[in-house]
């Protein structure tokens, strides 16, 4: 097929010319996996599953909870991926944090408990047409163009805590530093939203110190 | 290990999550759907960095850090979006993001849809607040 | 100054006078009436200057070209030759006497600024046509004319009949113009040239292809302008106009200018007999219609109206057989006389609180309450019956005369049918007029009844004008001798046997009205009528404004009255109410121009609404139903919108990669 090697090509010539000792030539097939890519297919489709039950429960806390599951598996796929350093603080702020916050922000919506029959809207079935069209278009497009590709998970760890702290500050402390200021931003801006009129501000304060500590956890 | 696995996966979970923000009719769920998109984003830089840093001897790890801004971005968006929600919800006694309709386009003449129903939801809303604030 | 810059000024002081009217007349009410009187005066002034320079020897021309103008050359130019001279001295007249009578005639009226800087512009307007030596600049003060006269019959816009007769003056002259203007532009063509003198030359080396189409183009014109039949029909209606502007329009401008513009181009109508034939039948018609037309009226200025048309007839009658000497004699005759009728009449008018001749019948010592317009109203109806020694009688023997040269074939090219027809209509015409002059000096000044309302004295600037202009209707016929000189070189005085046959009719005429009035004026008193204006302390022109408007209500048309007592009704048996009404040619012209037109209009306007709408709703409708579903589309829901896009989104990105892979 041409798409496949018009992919390719366009790969490869974006990954620069230094790329030469993995030739396709001698990269493995799909039909003998290693136990690295089984392990990963398997945690993948707990975390899919997952995902598609967040998506589809109607019960709201439990997608919630089913979402923590999935950012959990997403946690172990980039161990697998030797990236460690980035699935601990997967850990640590998503589970940790946002769902927490979103638990929160569902509570003081007066989300009710237990199954709700209107927790998807009329328009599911388009979302369901568009979801699985782009789903179909995505992965014809990333197996086509990435099904030759193969990952050295060999030798040292690509995400290790040594290798990513060296790399944030040493390349990225510019953003990093401007992205401590967005999240200052983004704690104004979430005190200014939330906060009630005057009169009933004193009322609701009480529940609202919990999740900004927790982001602040999160910077 | 092939760098289809991850990146058919990420596929997937982007599209389950952009099916959330479709099909759900709770902001916060709404919310959690995002969230899933951008976590399938940040398998996917991180599959890529992995891969670069092995085969193009990529040092600068430009998809892990990207993934960490990421992951202190959407914190900050999830802590911004339930603020909106949740100011809504007061406003409005709802969150469901299929009844905020304000932007929409009054039917002809012989419409009586938006400021009916508008009414009706006010006089919903008001009751709703009154039951929020107590 | 030279006497091209005295002639250049003519024209020009009244303009001036007219924009400096418009402009100060709200701004300086004190100026409005020295701003229009002041300059028409010394228009006159100088008009006579020029005369006397000029002296009846050659013409004197000048002429500038300011731009290039295309193949024919438009030039200001200046032809002042005897006829233009003694023209433009009877125009600076009687538009000073009618500035100066307006003066006093509206005294009260709020529009009095604009009213006269409209006269002065009239005026100006005229002064240009007649001092022209350029056909375009003529039509260009033909024109400025027209509309003038728009805006002046219709100053008492607040009556329905003012309004009908200023768009009637409007359409009916313009009617004319439009073939006027193509004649102009074919005899430009031919000629080469605008400029009067050369198109002269042309026409009398030959040059001219098509004299007649040309001569019967312009004559449409000129019967427009100068209200000769069939184009006659805003003339009486334009009497709902103020009556100074009735005496401008009839005695000096406007009507005059049709005339005067045949006798500048004479030679050209000439060229064609078949032209002239037209003409004196034109002049034959009009004549004769417009006089049995002015003994059944009832208003006393729509008799005076078709009593003008008549005597245009004989001007225009005297073209004809090729005399322009005689037609221009009684043109500056009547030009007198006629300005002094209706000026006259609004006097009476003003004193009776009614323009009614029926109603002025049955009213006791309308004479003596205003003796300055009953002396000098004789004097002028003496003229216009032609009674020897009154300038009219001079003037119209020129013109009997000059028929009887060319009937009797002493005439060179000169048509003997011509001839014979405009000498038979005159003579009948000069009964009639004889008739109708009677007819109304009795009916005015005559009647027996209740004492006439009083009115108050008429002031002073009303009847001096009267007197002024009474000098020349009783003696500028013996000017006959000097006239010639000025003009052409023909005779002018009278010979016997028109004098004798014209002057017998006329007092048969007369002798005839007088004894059928003796017999009808007893029934006067057994059939009461009248309405009268009811303000006797205001001012002239609103008096008139009010007998105008009440004339239809009270007697049931703006020309008729149902009188038993009008010696007409006995005169003219049968033919009374076809001729108080014009002969119905409003009727005839309703039926074969109007209701076509209208019909038309009808049709155009079903197409408009129901096939051209049809179309255009149609081509709505497509969009209209897009819109529709659009609009429908705009839920309102976020949800409904990011589909819509991310599946776009997702389309255009398959078929980029397709197109990407040439798949």
């Amino acid at each position: 097929m041409t798409l496949s090697t018009a992919m390719a090509t366009a790969a490869h010539t974006m990954t620069s010319t230094a790329h030469t000792t993995t030739a396709a030539a001698d990269t493995p097939g799909f039909l003998s996996p290693t136990g690295v890519e089984i392990a990963f297919l398997l945690v993948g489709l707990v975390t899919f599953g997952a995902a598609i039950v967040t998506v589809t429960t109607r019960q709201l806390v439990h997608a919630a909870l089913w979402l923590v599951a999935t950012l959990g598996g997403l946690a172990v796929e980039y161990l697998l991926l030797t990236a460690e350093f980035i699935a601990w603080v997967q850990v640590l702020i998503y589970v940790g944090s946002v769902v927490v916050l979103l638990l929160f922000g569902l509570m003081l919506t007066k989300a009710p408990i237990g199954r709700s029959p209107d927790a998807d809207s009329g328009n599911r079935w388009a979302a369901l047409t568009v979801a699985v069209a782009s789903a179909a278009a995505l992965i014809w497009v990333v197996v086509d163009a990435f099904r030759t590709t193969w990952i050295d998970l060999d030798g040292a760890a690509a995400g290790s805590t040594e290798v990513t702290g060296k790399a944030l500050f040493q390349n990225w402390v510019l953003p990093f530093e401007a992205l401590s200021v967005l999240l200052l931003a983004a704690l104004v801006g979430a005190i200014v939203l939330s906060r009630k009129a005057k009169a009933d501000a004193a009322a609701t304060s009480a529940s609202r110190p919990g999740g900004r500590s927790e982001k602040e956890g999160a910077r | 290990m092939h760098l289809a696995y991850p990146a058919v996966l990420s596929a997937l979970l982007f599209c389950t999550g952009l099916y959330g923000v479709l099909a759900r009719r709770n902001a916060i769920l709404v919310l959690m759907s995002v969230e899933l998109m951008l976590n399938a984003v940040n398998l996917n830089l991180v599959a890529f960095d992995v891969w670069l840093s092995k085969a193009a001897e990529e040092t600068l790890h430009s998809g892990q850090a990207l993934t960490l801004f990421t992951i202190a971005i959407a914190a900050a968006e999830i802590g911004i979006g339930l603020a909106i929600v949740l100011a809504v919800y007061r406003n409005r006694g709802t969150s469901a993001i299929d009844r905020l309709r304000d932007t929409a386009e009054p039917h002809g003449p012989d419409n009586d849809g938006p400021e009916g129903t508008d009414g009706s939801e006010d006089t919903v809303t008001a009751d709703e607040k009154a039951e929020a604030t107590a | 100054m030279t006497t091209t810059t005295l002639a250049v000024l003519v024209p020009l002081l009244p303009f001036l006078g007219a924009a400096a009217g418009l402009l100060l007349g709200r701004a300086a009410p004190g100026f409005v009436r020295p701003l229009a009187v002041v300059p028409t005066l010394t228009a006159l002034v100088l008009a006579v200057l020029v005369a006397v320079r000029q002296g009846g020897d050659g013409a004197v021309d000048a002429a500038t070209e300011l731009t290039p103008t295309g193949s024919v050359p438009v030039e200001l130019a200046l032809h002042i030759d005897g006829f233009a001279a003694l023209v433009a001295v009877l125009v600076g007249f009687v538009a000073s006497c009618v500035q100066i009578y307006s003066t006093g005639y509206l005294r009260d009226d709020p529009r009095y600024p604009s009213y006269a800087a409209l006269v002065s512009l009239f005026t100006s307007a005229m002064l240009l046509v007649v001092y022209s030596g350029d056909l375009m600049v003529l039509l260009v003060g033909w024109e400025i004319m027209g509309i003038c006269s728009y805006f002046l019959v219709g100053h008492y816009w607040e009556t329905p009949e003012a309004r009908a007769a200023s768009l009637k003056a409007f359409l009916v002259t313009k009617l004319g113009d439009v073939p006027f203007l193509i004649g102009l532009f074919a005899l430009a063509t031919d000629a080469g040239s605008f400029r009067i003198t050369r198109v002269l030359g042309a026409v009398a080396t030959g040059a001219i292809d098509h004299p007649t189409l040309i001569a019967l183009l312009l004559l449409a014109g000129v019967a427009g302008k100068s209200a000769q039949f069939p184009l006659h029909t805003w003339l009486p209606d334009a009497m709902a106009g103020p009556t100074p502007v009735s005496a401008l329009i009839h005695a000096a401008t406007m009507v005059a200018a049709g005339v005067y513009f045949i006798a500048r181009l004479l030679p050209l109508f000439e060229a064609s007999a078949a032209a002239l034939v037209v003409l004196a039948v034109m002049a034959a018609v009009t004549m004769a219609g417009s006089g049995l037309a002015a003994l059944a009226q009832d208003d006393i200025k729509r008799v005076l109206a078709y009593s003008t048309i008549g005597q245009l007839g004989y001007m225009t009658g005297a073209l004809a057989v090729g005399d322009r000497g005689a037609a221009v004699f009684h043109l500056l005759a009547h030009g007198a006389f006629k300005a002094l009728l209706f000026l006259a009449a609004g006097v009476i008018i003003h004193a009776a609180g009614t323009n009614s001749l029926a109603a002025m019948s049955r009213m006791k010592d309308l004479r003596n309450r205003v003796p300055d317009a009953y002396w000098t109203m004789t004097v002028a109806l003496l003229a216009l019956a032609a009674i020897p020694p009154f300038s009219g009688f001079f003037s119209k023997e020129a013109v009997l005369a000059t028929a009887e040269h060319a009937a009797t074939g002493h005439a060179e090219r000169i048509p003997v049918a011509a001839g014979w027809i405009v000498l038979i209509a005159g003579m009948a015409t000069a009964l009639l007029t004889a008739a109708y002059a009677t007819r109304l000096w009795l009916l005015a000044f005559r009647g027996h009844g209740a004492e006439a309302p009083d009115h108050g004295k008429q002031p002073l600037t009303m009847t001096v004008v009267l007197w002024v202009l009474a000098v020349p209707s009783l003696a500028f016929g013996l000017t006959a001798g000097l006239l010639p000189d000025w003009f052409d070189g023909r005779e002018l005085t009278p010979t016997l046997t028109t004098s004798v046959l014209g002057t017998g009719l006329a007092v048969v005429g007369g002798i005839v009205t007088y004894g059928t009035w003796r017999h009808t004026t007893a029934l006067a008193a057994r059939a009461p009528l009248g309405a009268v204006a009811a303000h006797p302390e205001a001012d002239a022109a609103q008096v008139e404004a009010e007998a105008i408007a009440s004339h239809a209500p009270a007697y049931g048309d703006v020309a008729y009255a149902p009188d038993p007592a009008d010696p007409s009704r006995l005169l003219l048996g049968p033919l009374h109410r076809p001729a108080a009404v014009g002969f119905h040619l409003d009727a005839v012209y309703r039926a074969l121009f109007i209701r076509p037109v209208q019909a038309g209009a009808a049709l155009v306007r079903f197409l408009d609404r129901e096939v051209v709408e049809t179309y255009v709703r149609g081509a709505g409708a497509l969009p209209r139903l897009l819109g529709a579903a659009v609009r429908r589309a705009q839920t309102g829901n976020v949800q409904t919108y990011v589909s819509a896009l991310l599946a776009g989104t997702v389309v255009l990105a398959v078929a980029v990669l397709l197109v990407a892979t040439g798949a």
